[in-house]
């Protein structure tokens, strides 16, 4: 009987939030917006591997030949032959080393490449012809293609240079030339169909991170700002449970987040082509438990704070070392061994990984079992700590 | 300073010796008795409503027993006892900070009492706090309404809350709306309203669950004069037509005078008297506060001399060339200030009693006057009232 009137009256209140919410043009357009930048925001400003395209780079070719020929030249009319199918780099010229320095100074390259002036000479003559690439340290993501991108081209080009020199030498077959100069082959095989992009890796991180935005900003405003506008005393004196207030502030709020985590995985499958592997109950079994985790937090942070310009400054603070240190953009294996650890206290971050072995990997619930168990019990702790709180702060 | 109104006797019995001892004292007044005869030591509380027996009903409503409210080392209510009859229309006045919000928010169960008792409608306001707010009703300070919702939807929501069975609830709604005449607007949502029309629905909200007490906090604070007229009305006929104990808070002594049965003078968190308007009037008049305005159309100096040297008088100003005010003592003042002014040939041609007010009550009583315009003085020198005024507003 006092359960069923708790349910009932928590039913209510979560109607009035939503139907409040629901009036807002402004803030039902923002329920969708938020979610789509957000997206379209990580989606793009993280470089995938492939992502860079048309970075200028500034060419300089000192070589002088050796004996009539300019084995300078034939490198770069390989390089740019290679980059005319990818369209990685945008080639420039330069004047020598100073001058590149200048022009990165400037903004006006992202790298260099230099070709010495015996660069010939030490190939013709039996040694290694020496390339020097000029990288910009403002910038690590692209430094870090540039280098890779080159290594690969470089490497590439040498094999067939040497491809040429068996054949032309010593009569090795350009068939077998390949197994001699790079007798090893690495194939990568995925345990699931695709490449794996950005987009896959960043898709489950953010529907938790909204879940979780929803749930501990919309808590705390949601009481904090009844509390000062008064219409909470108009609950309070109702002889109602305390705990149906809560109740039904919890499942507005859920309502919201799982809105908007559902806009985000809508728009990650139709619009980024992000592919779920996994089960999709055992996803919105995950989104639900992912709410569960930080209900409790919410609470206990809206019971501590007198007013609504408080209660959100708390959670701000709290928010963003969660959203950056819970592997949502970044992988956790990133980040220095006591950030990782520290990682390891932030319950987000079980969200994030038990929701992306799930959505990407296609992992059943007993791949996720440690992950589910550490939200539940963190929930549940939370939870313990914050009702009673909660029904504390609310008769002072 | 005086701090009661009249004298009130009890019959105190010796615990040890059975001895009758007849305590005479101030209406809540807590006497220490030593009984004549064995010495023995006892505790007589002297009864609030002794002298008055002019209640509608026997009966009690609201009984408060050494109420007290500390928020840290403040003292916001401090050992405030009294009785509220039921069907009474029973006042709280005083200033801004004198403790009228906490007593009310106490009576509400919103606030816990730091020391002392109260029960309202037979119910402990803390061991019983759920069976008190199923009978009561709060117009608080701050209107406890949703903006974005209709006005029926406000009074559908609140009244979900008490379990009214929704055909009953329909009524009520109805009723209520067509009360306030507001039932061309039930549809309509709040923010579309004026403060006069949101304050009519204010006050029926806290009616839907038809309480047996409704607190009004400040109720028609920040009205225009024609609202402020149709609330007191409300209130009025909420209490004639339905019987509802009213308890209301006001810083208006017209207000209280207009509507209250009978009314507490707080100040800085105790009671400084206690009657009905009239009683607490005759106060004043019954010793230096009767006031003649007397009109003379031969107003001469001689005329004012011989009534200022008359021992009834106790002091005459001159407003004008035809008017004086006359301050007398005494049962007899008027007609031997009338025989001494014809005596010296005064043509009268009006005479006025000036009735004294709250205001001169509340003057008579604290050495202080009620206006706003006192208190603001105070806090912006940041005297020692001024500051504890800020403490009272941030902790409310």
């Amino acid at each position: 009987m006092a359960t069923r009137h708790i349910l009932k009256h928590s039913f209510w209140i979560c109607w009035k939030d939503l139907a409040e919410f629901s009036r807002s043009k402004i803030r039902l357009i923002m329920l969708v917006l938020m979610p789509l930048f957000m997206m379209v925001m990580v989606g793009f400003i993280f470089p995938s591997g492939n992502s860079i395209k048309d970075t200028p780079v500034a060419l300089v070719n000192q070589d002088t030949g050796f004996n009539g020929t300019t084995m300078g030249t034939t490198f770069t009319t390989q390089l740019e032959m290679i980059n005319n199918n990818t369209h990685m780099m945008k080639f420039s010229t330069a004047q020598g080393y100073d001058d590149i320095k200048t022009k990165l100074q400037n903004n006006e390259i992202n790298g260099g490449i230099i070709i010495p002036e015996n660069f010939s000479q030490n190939l013709m003559t039996g040694k290694q012809g020496y390339i020097i690439i000029v990288i910009d340290q403002s910038n690590p993501q692209v430094s870090l293609t540039m280098e890779g991108v080159m290594s690969q081209v470089i490497s590439a080009m040498g094999a067939q240079t040497a491809a040429h020199t068996l054949n032309v030498t010593y009569h090795v077959s350009s068939d077998i030339a390949g197994s001699i100069i790079t007798p090893f082959q690495p194939e990568f095989k995925g345990i699931v169909p695709g490449e794996p992009n950005y987009f896959q890796f960043v898709a489950p991180g953010i529907i938790c991170m909204v879940v979780m935005m929803a749930l501990m900003t919309g808590l705390p405003h949601a009481i904090s700002y009844e509390k000062d506008i008064g219409t909470l005393d108009g609950m309070l004196v109702a002889p109602i449970n305390r705990l149906s207030i809560i109740l039904g502030k919890v499942m507005a709020q859920t309502i919201r987040g799982m809105i908007q985590g559902f806009i985000i995985l809508l728009l990650a499958i139709g619009l980024f082509g992000v592919v779920i592997e996994g089960n999709i109950l055992l996803v919105i079994f995950l989104v639900l438990l992912t709410v569960f985790s930080f209900v409790g937090l919410g609470i206990l942070i809206t019971s501590f704070t007198d007013r609504e310009e408080t209660a959100t400054m708390v959670m701000m603070t709290l928010m963003f070392p969660m959203m950056f240190l819970s592997g949502v953009f970044f992988p956790l294996q990133q980040m220095p061994w006591y950030m990782q650890d520290f990682a390891h206290f932030l319950p987000l971050t079980y969200a994030t990984t038990a929701m992306r072995k799930v959505m990407v990997l296609g992992a059943g619930l007993d791949a996720v079992m440690l992950e589910v168990a550490i939200l539940i019990g963190f929930g549940v702790i939370m939870l313990a700590i914050a009702v009673p709180m909660f029904k504390k702060a609310m008769s002072r | 300073m005086p701090t009661t109104t009249q004298a009130t006797t009890k019959k105190f019995k010796c615990p040890t010796c059975g001895t009758v001892e007849t305590v005479t004292g101030a209406p809540g007044e807590h006497i220490i008795v030593i009984c004549p005869s064995c010495q023995t030591r006892g505790k007589a509380i002297l009864p609030h409503t002794a002298t008055h027996a002019h209640h509608k009903h026997g009966d009690a409503a609201i009984i408060l027993t050494h109420l007290k409210k500390k928020f840290g080392d403040f003292t916001a209510v401090d050992d405030v006892s009294f009785t509220v009859m039921k069907g009474e229309i029973f006042g709280l006045l005083g200033p801004n900070g004198a403790g009228k919000s906490t007593i009310i928010r106490m009576l509400c169960t919103l606030s816990r009492p730091t020391a002392g008792s109260a029960t309202v409608a037979g119910y402990d306001i803390v061991s019983q706090d759920s069976k008190v707010r199923q009978h009561i009703g709060l117009v608080s300070e701050k209107m406890i309404m949703y903006d974005d919702l209709t006005a029926r939807e406000n009074l559908a929501l609140f009244g979900r809350l008490y379990n009214i069975p929704e055909p009953e609830l329909k009524q009520r709604i109805n009723t209520l709306l067509n009360f306030v005449r507001m039932e061309k607007w039930a549809d309509a949502r709040i923010d579309t309203f004026s403060t006069g029309m949101k304050q009519r629905i204010n006050v029926i909200r806290a009616l839907v669950n038809q309480p047996e007490i409704l607190y009004l906090d400040e109720p028609t604070l920040g009205l225009d004069p024609q609202s402020t007229s149709d609330i007191r009305g409300l209130i009025r006929q909420i209490n004639t037509e339905q019987g509802t104990t009213i308890i209301l808070t006001t810083h208006m002594m017209t207000e209280a005078d207009m509507l209250c049965d009978r009314l507490a003078i707080i100040d800085k968190g105790n009671i400084v008297a206690l009657d009905t308007p009239a009683g607490l009037k005759k106060l004043v008049s019954g010793t230096e506060n009767t006031v003649l305005e007397i009109e003379i159309q031969n107003l001469t100096t001689p005329m004012i001399t011989a009534v200022k040297t008359s021992p009834a008088v106790k002091s005459v100003t001159q407003e004008d060339e035809t008017h004086i005010k006359v301050q007398v003592l005494g049962p007899n003042a008027f007609d031997t200030i009338i025989d001494l002014l014809r005596k010296h040939g005064a043509k009268i041609a009006l005479v006025r009693n000036i009735e004294p007010t709250l205001e001169d009550v509340f003057l008579h009583l604290t050495g202080r006057q009620v206006r706003e315009k006192l208190s603001e003085n105070n806090h912006s020198t940041g005297g020692p009232h001024g500051r504890r005024r800020r403490r009272a507003a941030r902790v409310r």
